[in-house]
C-alpha cells in the first residue's frame, strides 16, 4: 500500500488477532462506521520546520489571549488608585471632580446607554426592514449597490460622522425635537424645557450613532433572513400567502435570534463610540438633565475620557482609566452574549466546500 | 470608531455566492399597483399640504410630513381594500412600507458623501499636500499652509500599524485555520471579542502599558501600537474568511506529494488566498485610517512637520481635522472640512478596492500574473 512515510497507523490501535485479518485500507476505511468510537488516525511525524510552524502559528495565537488579558490587567493595575479611594461610590456618584475626591461613573453610565438605545430604537427598526428589502423586495439589479451603501457607512470614521452631525444634521433634528417634544411631551423622557434649547442633545447623538451602527445590524440580519427555508417560504406562497404573508409567517419568526443578536452587536458598538459623540454632545453630569434626551446635554464614557484626558493629574488618569475599565467589561460582556445569540440563530451555516 | 466589518464572508463572496438555494423570485410589481401607489403618494401629498398651508397655518413642518405619509399608508390600504381583498391591502400596505425604507438607506451615504465634498472641495489645493501648519495663524487664508505633517504622520503610523498587525493577523488566521487544536476556539472567541474593543480603550491601554509601564514617549510608534491593536481582529477575521474557502483538495494534494505541512502552507494556501489577503489588508488599513480616539491619547498632535515616527509627538489626518474643527475661526473650520474630504476619499477609494480585489474570489488569476506566468511558460 503506498502511504507516506508520515502517515502510520496509530500505535495504540489493536494488533490483529488472527493473521488474515485484512490491512487492505480500503476495507479498514469500509469498517469504520462499526467501531465509531476508534476511528483510524494516523499518526503524523512532522519535520523540525514543521514543528517550528505549528508551534510560532500556535504562539501567535496565544498571543491575542495574552493581550486580551494584557488590556484588561493594565486598565485594572492603572486604575486601582482612584478604585481604592471612590470604593463602590464609583458607581452611584454622578459628578466627576477626581482631584476633588467626588467622582463616579453614574451619569455617564447612564448617558452612554441613553445614547446607545436612542441609536438602537432608530437603527433596528431600519435595519430589520431595510434588510428584508434587499433581501425580498429590492430587484435583483438595486440589490448589490444598496448593500455596498449601507457597507460603505461603515467604513465612514467616526471624526467625518461627527462633523456632518453637526453642522448638517443637527439644524433638520431640532425642529423634529421641537415637533417631538410639543405633541408626545407628556411622556417622561420626551419632556423638555424650551428654555434650555435642543441642540448638542442626547437624541442628536444617538441619531448619528443609529447611522454608525446600522451596517452591522443591517449585514447579520440580511445573512440571516437570507437564509430562510426556502421551502416553508414556498410553502407559504403555495397556499395563497401574500409577499408580507410569508414574511411575517416565515421570516420574520425564523430570523429572530438574528434580529436580537444583531441589536445587541449594534448595541456593543454603539456603547463603545467616542469622537462623534464628542463632537455633538455639550457634556452633563446632571441626571435629571440627562433623562430628558431632547433638550441640550448628554455624555458618555469614551467622551469624558476623549474630553479630560489631556487636562487630568495622575489621578485624574486614574479615575479615567477606572471608566475605560468599566466600558471595557461593558462592551465584552454585551459582545459576548450577542454573539452567542447570533451563533445559535445561524447554527447548521457553514462555508465549507 | 467606524464600525468594524463584521459580515467578512458577505464582504468577500458579496450577496450572491452564498445563497446556496436560488431565492424564491416574485414577478415583477404589476403596474396597476406600482400605478396605484404612485397615485397614492401624490394625492396623501396634494392633501396634506392643502390641509397645513392653505387651510391652517401650520405651514411646511414635521406634522405635515407625518400627515403626509400617514395618509398615503390609508390611501395604499383603501386602493388594495377596493381593488381586491384586505389580506392583499396588508400586502401593499407592507409594500409600500417596505420600499420607503429601502430607498431611504441611499440616503445617509448620499448626504455624508455630497456634503463633505461640498464643505471641503474648496480649500482643496496643493498647498494642502505640500505645506505644514508651522506658519499658519489663526486667520491665514487657505491657500497658506496644508496639512502634510499630519499626511505624513497618518501614513507613518498606519504603515507601522499595517508592518505589526498584519503578519500578527495571518498568523493567528493560519493558526485558526491551518494548524487548529484545543487553543482555536477561545481565540477565535477573544478575536472576535477584540472587535468590539472601543478605540478609545485601545488608546488607554497602550498609554498604561507604552507610556506609563514601559517608559516610551507620545509618539507616532505609541499611536500605530494603538491602531494594531484595533486592525489585528479585522485582518485576522478577513483572512481567516478566505483561509476557509481555500479548497481543502489542493491541501490534501499538496500533503499528498509529500510536501510537509509547513510548505503546503507557505505554497498553496497562502498563494490561492492572495487576494483575500490583500483585501484583509486593506479592510484593516481602511478599518484604523480615520480613529481619531486612540490618538489622542497616544500622539496629541503637532502644528511641524516630524518624520520620526519614534521621537515627539506627531500629527495626524483626524487629529488635524479634530482640533481645527474645534476652532472658532471659519478658517479653521474650511480646512478641517478639507481634511475630512481627504479622509473620507481615502477611505472609500480604500474600502472600493478591497471589494473589487475580495471578490474575485480565492485562486483567481489578474491580468498582470497571467501575462506574467505566460512569459514564464506557466499558462
Amino acid at each position: 500500500m503506498l502511504l507516506h512515510p508520515d502517515l502510520r497507523s496509530a500505535p495504540d490501535e489493536p494488533e490483529p488477532t488472527e493473521p488474515m485479518q485484512p490491512i487492505d485500507p480500503t476495507i479498514a476505511l469500509e469498517g469504520l462506521h462499526l467501531v465509531p468510537e476508534a476511528p483510524v488516525r494516523p499518526v503524523i511525524r512532522r519535520n523540525t520546520a514543521d514543528r517550528a510552524f505549528r508551534s510560532l502559528a500556535t504562539a501567535a495565537g496565544a498571543l491575542t489571549l495574552v493581550l486580551m488579558a494584557l488590556i484588561g490587567l493594565f486598565l485594572l493595575i492603572r486604575s486601582w488608585d482612584a478604585l481604592r479611594v471612590a470604593g463602590l461610590s464609583f458607581f452611584t456618584t454622578a459628578q466627576w471632580e477626581p482631584d476633588g475626591g467626588v467622582f463616579g461613573i453614574a451619569a455617564v453610565l447612564l448617558g452612554t446607554f441613553l445614547i446607545a438605545f436612542v441609536a438602537l430604537g432608530v437603527a433596528v427598526p431600519v435595519a430589520i426592514i431595510g434588510s428584508i428589502f434587499i433581501t425580498d423586495y429590492a430587484p435583483a439589479r438595486m440589490r448589490t449597490p444598496l448593500i455596498w451603501l449601507v457597507d460603505l457607512l461603515a467604513a465612514v470614521p467616526s471624526l467625518i460622522y461627527g462633523l456632518w452631525g453637526r453642522s448638517f444634521l443637527q439644524p433638520k433634528i431640532i425642529p423634529i425635537s421641537d415637533w417631538i417634544s410639543t405633541h408626545l411631551g407628556f411622556i417622561p423622557i420626551f419632556e423638555s424645557d424650551r428654555a434650555v434649547g435642543f441642540a448638542a442633545s442626547t437624541f442628536i447623538a444617538g441619531i448619528v450613532v443609529a447611522l454608525m451602527v446600522l451596517p452591522i445590524c443591517t449585514a447579520v440580519m440580511r445573512e440571516v433572513f437570507s437564509q430562510a427555508p426556502a421551502g416553508e417560504k414556498e410553502g407559504a406562497l403555495a397556499l395563497g400567502g401574500t409577499r408580507w404573508g410569508v414574511i411575517r409567517t416565515v421570516v420574520l419568526p425564523f430570523g429572530r435570534g438574528g434580529m436580537v443578536g444583531a441589536s445587541m452587536l449594534g448595541l456593543g458598538r454603539a456603547l463603545g463610540e467616542t469622537i462623534a459623540i464628542t463632537l455633538i454632545i455639550s457634556p452633563t453630569f446632571e441626571i435629571s438633565r440627562l433623562t430628558q434626551i431632547l433638550q441640550t446635554g448628554g455624555n458618555s464614557i469614551a467622551s469624558l475620557i476623549a474630553l479630560r484626558f489631556s487636562e487630568s493629574s495622575s489621578f485624574g488618569i486614574s479615575a479615567l482609566m477606572a471608566a475605560g475599565l468599566a466600558l471595557f467589561v461593558l462592551t465584552l460582556l454585551v459582545n459576548a452574549v450577542a454573539s452567542v445569540v447570533v451563533a445559535r440563530s445561524r447554527s447548521g451555516a457553514s462555508t465549507e466546500i | 470608531m467606524g464600525a468594524p466589518f463584521v459580515d467578512m464572508e458577505a464582504q468577500i463572496l458579496g450577496e450572491h455566492e452564498h445563497l446556496g438555494h436560488a431565492p424564491v423570485r416574485f414577478r415583477t410589481v404589476e403596474r396597476s399597483d406600482a400605478l396605484a401607489l404612485a397615485g397614492a403618494a401624490v394625492a396623501s401629498f396634494a392633501l396634506a399640504w392643502l390641509v397645513f398651508t392653505r387651510l391652517t397655518a401650520a405651514g411646511w413642518n414635521i406634522g405635515m410630513f407625518v400627515a403626509w405619509y400617514a395618509t398615503f399608508l390609508l390611501m395604499v390600504w383603501l386602493i388594495g381594500k377596493e381593488q381586491y381583498d384586505a389580506v392583499r391591502a396588508r400586502d401593499l400596505v407592507a409594500r409600500a412600507v417596505f420600499w420607503t425604507v429601502g430607498l431611504m438607506l441611499i440616503v445617509p451615504m448620499a448626504a455624508i458623501t455630497v456634503y463633505t465634498i461640498s464643505k471641503g472641495v474648496a480649500a482643496l489645493t496643493p498647498n494642502f499636500f505640500l505645506e505644514d501648519q508651522s506658519r499658519v495663524g489663526p486667520l491665514s487664508p487657505p491657500s497658506v499652509g496644508g496639512a502634510s505633517q499630519a499626511i505624513v504622520g497618518t501614513l507613518e503610523q498606519v504603515g507601522l500599524a499595517t508592518l505589526i498587525s498584519v503578519p500578527l493577523g495571518v498568523a493567528v488566521a493560519v493558526f485558526l485555520n491551518e494548524v487548529g487544536g484545543r487553543l482555536a476556539r477561545p481565540v477565535r472567541m477573544i478575536v472576535d471579542a477584540m472587535s468590539a474593543i472601543p478605540s478609545i480603550v485601545a488608546g488607554l491601554f497602550i498609554f498604561a502599558a507604552f507610556i506609563l509601564a514601559l517608559g516610551g514617549q507620545l509618539s507616532g510608534f505609541a499611536a500605530a501600537l494603538a491602531l494594531a491593536v484595533l486592525m489585528l481582529p479585522t485582518v485576522t477575521r478577513t483572512t481567516e474568511v478566505v483561509l476557509r474557502l481555500v479548497p481543502g483538495g489542493l491541501r490534501e494534494a499538496g500533503l499528498a506529494l509529500g510536501a510537509t505541512e509547513w510548505r503546503t502552507t507557505r505554497h498553496v494556501v497562502l498563494p490561492t488566498a492572495r487576494s483575500g489577503i490583500v483585501t484583509a489588508v486593506i479592510l484593516g488599513v481602511a478599518r484604523v485610517i480615520g480613529e481619531t480616539a486612540p490618538l489622542l491619547l497616544t500622539t496629541l498632535g503637532a502644528t511641524a512637520m516630524n518624520v520620526n515616527p519614534f521621537e515627539g509627538k506627531q500629527s495626524a489626518l483626524p487629529l488635524y481635522v479634530y482640533r481645527l474643527f474645534q476652532l472658532p475661526q471659519e478658517v479653521a473650520i474650511q480646512r478641517a472640512w478639507t481634511g475630512a474630504l481627504v479622509l473620507l476619499m481615502l477611505v472609500l477609494v480604500l474600502f472600493v478596492t478591497a471589494r473589487l480585489i475580495g471578490g474575485r474570489g480565492p485562486g483567481h488569476i489578474g491580468r498582470l500574473r497571467r501575462a506574467r506566468l505566460a512569459r514564464e511558460g506557466l499558462a
